[in-house]
């Protein structure tokens, strides 16, 4: 070994002076040296500032998320090969450079890993750091492993120019390959602008840090200049901003440590990759237990909100329910649980907020949660209370007939095991999108009190009697015609009409059942969602 | 029935000749009340011979007691004024059903003479004394006149109604000297009642008592009378017949109170010896002979500390804590007041009724106890199981899982009685109790409940009326942890968490899953409680974790799983039940132990030691902003922006749970904006004026 190690120096000092310098160091000696100079980062200084901010560094984020003693870093002894602007100078030599990568353990289970470390070059991506993040994507890919990117960098290190552009879309293109195969997961952890927001929201989950997290194309002084507006780097792009307005992000956490934490606790729910079937955990909440509570919490009055968490939280096991996008497009619901221990996606209207109908945001929304079950083998569990879809300029203009073809689309390719319960109202194409007998659903229940009608008694008796004299009585006829579960029961659109209290019970056995679904689509290149 | 008295009382009455043949075939139970269940549950479905209708408003219709009658007739909307108050559709439904006798309950309309008066008019039957007994009774003016007639003792005071303003009740104030007790003369059960210190007091105090005594008894007059400082409130339960007998049935020691509320009841009293008994209960009958009273009544007394008692007033009806006297006496007071409504004679003499056992009552209430010994809350019971698997142990409740606990009703959710057979051991049965009992989704008092019980004050029956406002001066603030209590809360929450880590590393037919982690026994926790940090070192084998807190060794082991809402924890050998509340991913674990819920924060040592990095977050300044401390109705808004106010003057007044709280400025500025408008609902936590 040493006379190959000699041999290489030998090599080197032909071609460069500057080894000769340090070549009285034995190899293992320079090997400990880098090695403790990648464990460092920037530097103890800059470790400090870091903290000061109330930020990790990248290892003990590292350490954080994975099981102790379990990570295996990769790319170690990487450097940058920029050599303008004085960044070939030894000082600007960081072993690792500004990213640390590898793969570990979360609760046991396989991932890999990338965490940008903001000490060096304000973590921004060179070519170097690139390609030690498409190293470990490629490898996620093959052997199916989730890919997790604790992102905390500046943006692009401009001293390489088009090189860290390249490098950009070579992580792009990855996350777009790897889009389906395995779960990508992003924890915004410090700055992300520019081109580097677009990894982050090719991903399938985009969570973030509470008030040190931002997510922007163009910071504060841009935005100032080209349009004159004054906002604040968190009123552009902080947490409250992503998870309540843009959409762009799914989750806020408190901080890094919370974030870090929960994120374990998420990746319990996911399956490794898409070959992979939903896990299933050890479940102590017994699969037939009775949720009494249900037969008395949906009102009387049609027009009274209830929570939909509350039948959430009813049915799945020990009430553990991690909701996606909980702040924005309140009137869905949607997020993860289990069911008897197995992972499940549950989409629920939201009767509490807009009335749980349904608008552009939570087509999309719901949308998007369907399609990643589906890519990921995970049971879709539909609560229905749909008084249709948002009436106004605001939602045409938007392109409400887009978007909300976007959730019926999700719904209908979706091949996983699909159980829908209407809980209330299920009124006009709404009640078609969501989830429906119609689009494949497997099993479908009604509660006594779903009402499956093309819309709500007023307006229906203001056309099928128009100029009759009384709408009153009009209308307690259209409601006892279609204001109860029988039409559609009776056409066997819904398979059964259940007790509330039951529920669980009843999907708890159905996905056992279901657990065995093989449905297949048409082959296609691709399906043409409408974007 | 499961407590013993009781229980031997209703083999009793299936034994029993006069209600077999009796003719009252259709008892149409009215209002929202545990006791209504308590009559439907024991004795209808055991006599078999009653058809049971419970009259329900529509807001909370599909309740417990709709569930348990044979019919159910819904008498109007949520607020009580067009429900269970509103006479018109009661009386409709009585027609409508055909019910021959009705069972008020207590609260509402149990004692409203016109109601008895109208039920008379159209012949039907009330279980409950005659008119002209409520309408005696219910005057406290015209009560205080009769029992000083019947040579009862009654507190020094004015004995007419009084209006504010008029000289000769100034007059009066003066005369009784100060301390002095406004009371709603209508009124019961501590509402429209208030001590005044001062003239600006007992300004106030006129204002608020013919306010609410006007809300809740739609009559405002008002009486004034001195008021005995640091009193014990104890009652006498009599029994009285048609014709002409009365009984009384002992005593219930009512002290412990909340702004003159009954929290805990006990029966009998630690207090009364055998001659001041006798002396009270002959007193109490003579009272109820001397207004023919038949049916159940309680007249209830103030003790001072050398046992002189006075008149307080009498309940013409059911008592909320009925149900201790039927467990120290074993008479089922529901069925007495059925035979003697039907005009049966006593089946009891004097000196047949006995004190066996000791029986003690906790009002469970959904009130959060840390603010003024408790405010009322709402919410939709989201967990809810009664402790009712254990002996000794009696629950009246008119709720279940998935009840909405609303602002229209008192925020009452449970009686909870235990009976044992000396006052040590319903202690112990009434701790474990409280310890069994779930209730989620609402925050409930039973950590306030829990803390009297075991008090030292308590247990040696030193106590009175000011017992909450004396021994918590500072308000109630939860369990005081020892360092035993410490080092065991801390244990259970350690092996909580290291029992969901084990858990969050079994997948079930996984095969890609490292078996490294799941190998491992011993782990170092660093745990947060009370600001404190403890370094722990944990231990697992078997299902027993041994736990290394503070240098001391703690097993905790047992029967339980991470789904289960109690956990029954041996910890180092001793029986503990423990709640947990919540759960986070991040470690944060809520634990209710004796009664309190404690935060506890679990990481391992490397987050903890990573945590110190994470930044402080500020909470909300508070001082000049006015939130709503309940969920309540505003009645009136005192300032507008722009106005300048003082440190507690008050800024707007929100009516919750029948109760009017004054909201006061908490520092000296202006008012910036108001967010509420009189008739406003308002929510826990809403804003409602902001400060400059």
């Amino acid at each position: 070994l040493s006379t190959v190690a000699t041999a290489v120096i030998g090599s080197r000092l032909l071609h460069n002076s500057r080894w000769y310098s340090i070549s009285h160091l034995s190899v293992q000696d320079r090997i400990e040296e880098k090695r403790r100079a990648a464990l460092v980062g920037g530097g103890q200084k800059r470790i400090d500032a870091q903290h000061k901010r109330g930020k990790l560094t990248a290892r003990e984020r590292i350490d954080l998320l994975m099981d102790p003693e379990s990570f295996v870093e990769y790319d170690m002894f990487v450097e940058h090969r920029c050599a303008d602007f004085g960044m070939e100078a030894d000082h600007n030599k960081y072993p690792g450079d500004s990213v640390v990568t590898g793969q570990g353990r979360i609760n046991g289970r396989l991932a890999y890993v990338f965490s940008q470390d903001f000490t060096v070059f304000g973590g921004s991506l060179s070519g170097a750091h690139a390609q030690k993040i498409c190293k470990i994507m490629d490898q996620a890919m093959m052997v199916g492993a989730p890919v997790i990117g604790l992102n905390d960098s500046g943006g692009a290190r401009i001293q390489e120019g088009v090189e860290s552009l390249a490098g950009y879309a070579d992580i792009f293109l990855r996350n777009v390959m790897a889009s389906g195969v395995v779960p990508q997961i992003s924890l915004i952890m410090g700055p992300c602008a520019g081109g580097a927001v677009y990894s982050p929201a090719l991903t399938d989950f985009t969570f973030m840090v509470k008030d040190t997290s931002y997510l922007f194309i163009t910071g504060p002084d841009v935005v100032k200049s080209v349009t004159n507006e004054d906002v604040t780097q968190e009123e552009l792009g902080g947490a409250r901003t992503h998870t309540a307005v843009s959409g762009v992000a799914h989750r806020a956490f408190e901080n890094d440590v919370d974030a870090l934490l929960n994120l374990r606790n998420f990746f319990n729910f996911l399956p490794l990759s898409n070959k992979d079937p939903a896990p299933v955990t050890e479940c102590h909440d017994p699969s037939d237990r009775l949720v009494p509570g249900l037969d008395t919490l949906v009102p009387f009055e049609s027009t009274k909100a209830y929570d939909m968490l509350d039948i959430i939280h009813g049915i799945v096991d020990e009430r553990d329910f991690f909701e996606i996008m909980p702040n924005y497009a309140k009137n869905i619901v949607v997020g993860f649980a289990r069911m008897n221990g197995r992972t499940v996606g549950i989409v629920g209207n939201q009767p509490k907020v807009a009335s749980g109908c349904l608008d552009i945001n939570s087509s999309v929304k719901g949308a998007r949660f369907v399609r990643f079950c589906d890519a990921f083998n995970i049971p879709i569990i539909t609560f229905v209370d749909v008084p249709g879809f948002l009436p106004g300029t605001a939602q045409e203009y938007g392109g409400i007939i887009r978007h909300g073809a976007k959730l019926l689309f999700a719904f209908a390719e979706a091949t996983v095991p699909k159980i829908t319960v209407i809980t209330r109202k299920a009124y006009g194409g709404a009640y078609d999108v969501m989830s429906s007998k119609h689009l494949r659903g497997d099993v479908n229940y009604a509660w006594p009190s779903a009402e499956v009608a093309v819309m709500g008694a007023k307006g229906a008796v203001q056309i099928i009697f128009r100029g009759k004299e009384n709408q009153a009585e009009a209308e307690a006829e259209y409601v006892e015609t279609f204001a109860n579960p029988f039409p559609a029961a009776v056409r066997g659109f819904v398979d059964d009409i259940i007790q509330p209290s039951t529920t669980r019970k009843r999907i708890c056995r159905d996905l056992e059942v279901l657990a065995s679904k093989k449905q297949t689509n048409p082959w296609k290149k691709h399906a043409n969602i409408p974007l | 029935p499961s407590v013993g008295g009781a229980q031997v009382n209703v083999l009793e009455v299936r034994g029993e000749r006069g209600l077999r043949n009796t003719a009252i075939v259709h008892v149409s139970v009215v209002f929202r009340t545990p006791t209504h269940l308590w009559v439907l549950q024991v004795s209808y479905p055991e006599w078999g011979l009653f058809h049971t209708c419970a009259c329900v408003c529509v807001c909370v219709f599909p309740q417990v007691h709709v569930k348990m009658a044979d019919e159910a007739v819904c008498v109007g909307p949520a607020p009580t004024s067009k429900s269970y108050l509103n006479m018109d559709a009661i009386m409709d439904a009585i027609r409508q059903t055909g019910a021959q006798a009705v069972h008020p309950g207590y609260g509402f309309l149990s004692e409203n003479k016109e109601f008895a008066r109208r039920l008379a008019a159209e012949g039907v039957t009330f279980i409950g004394p005659d008119t002209h007994a409520i309408q005696a009774m219910g005057d406290k003016i015209e009560s205080k006149l009769i029992a000083k007639a019947a040579r009862v003792n009654t507190i020094p005071g004015f004995d007419g109604v009084v209006k504010w303003r008029r000289a000769d009740e100034c007059r009066c104030v003066c005369l009784l000297g100060y301390p002095v007790m406004i009371k709603a003369s209508a009124g019961g059960g501590g509402k429209g009642m208030r001590i005044a210190w001062s003239d600006d007091e007992t300004r106030e105090g006129f204002r608020f008592s013919s306010q609410e005594a006007a809300s809740s008894f739609g009559d405002d007059r008002l009486l004034i009378e001195k008021y005995i400082d640091n009193p014990r409130h104890i009652e006498i339960q009599v029994l009285a017949d048609k014709h002409g007998n009365a009984l009384w049935l002992n005593e219930r020691e009512c002290s412990i109170q909340r702004r003159n509320q009954k929290v805990v009841e006990e029966a009998p009293s630690t207090f009364l010896d055998p001659a001041t008994r006798r002396a009270m209960g002959e007193q109490a009958v003579s009272l109820a002979k001397a207004v023919q009273y038949s049916s159940a009544g309680t007249v209830e007394f103030l003790v001072d500390s050398k046992k002189n008692f006075y008149f307080l007033e009498m309940n013409t009806r059911l008592q909320v804590e009925h149900p201790i006297t039927e467990c120290i006496t074993g008479l089922d007071l529901v069925q007495q007041m059925i035979r003697i409504a039907k005009g049966y004679k006593l089946q009891h003499k004097q000196e047949d009724i006995p004190i066996n056992g000791w029986a003690i009552e906790s009002r469970v209430y959904a009130e959060d106890p840390y603010k003024s010994f408790g405010l009322p809350s709402i919410g939709r019971l989201s967990q809810y199981e009664e402790p009712v698997r254990l002996s000794g142990v009696r629950v009246d409740s008119g709720i279940q899982e998935g009840s909405d606990i609303s602002i229209y009703y008192d925020p009452m959710i449970s009686k909870l009685v235990a009976y044992g057979a000396s006052r040590a051991d319903a202690l112990k049965k009434m701790e474990a109790a409280l310890d069994n009992y779930v209730i989620r989704g609402v925050t409930h008092n039973i950590p306030l409940l829990r803390e009297i019980i075991v008090h030292p004050r308590f247990v040696a029956g030193d106590i009175s009326t000011n017992f909450l406002p004396e021994v918590y001066p500072d308000g109630f603030k939860g369990h005081p942890l020892s360092a035993g209590d410490r080092r065991e809360l801390l244990a259970a929450a350690a092996a909580l968490h290291i029992a969901a880590q084990l858990r969050s590393q079994r997948f079930l037919g996984e095969q890609r899953v490292s078996a490294a982690a799941q190998e491992r026994r011993h782990w170092e926790l660093c745990l947060e409680l009370e600001k404190s940090v403890h370094m722990l070192a944990v231990s697992h084998s078997r299902g027993t974790y041994t736990v290394e807190v503070d240098g001391e060794k703690v097993e905790v082991s047992g029967e339980w799983n991470l789904a289960s809402a109690l956990l029954p924890l041996s910890i180092n050998g001793s029986h503990k039940v423990l709640q947990c509340l919540t759960r986070s991913p991040a470690g944060d674990i809520s634990l209710q132990y004796l009664g309190t819920t404690f935060k506890v924060r679990v990481l391992s040592v490397l987050a903890a030691s990573l945590s110190k990095h994470m930044p402080e977050k500020l909470p909300e300044d508070t001082s000049s902003i006015l939130r709503s401390p309940m969920p309540g109705t505003v009645v009136g808004v005192a300032v507008k922006p722009g106005d300048t106010v003082a440190v507690g003057q008050e800024i707007c007044v929100i009516e919750a749970m029948k109760m009017q709280n004054s909201m006061t400025a908490a520092k000296t500025a202006k008012v910036k904006s108001v967010h509420c408008k009189t008739g406003e609902t308002v929510g826990e936590g809403d804003l409602l004026v902001e400060l400059e």
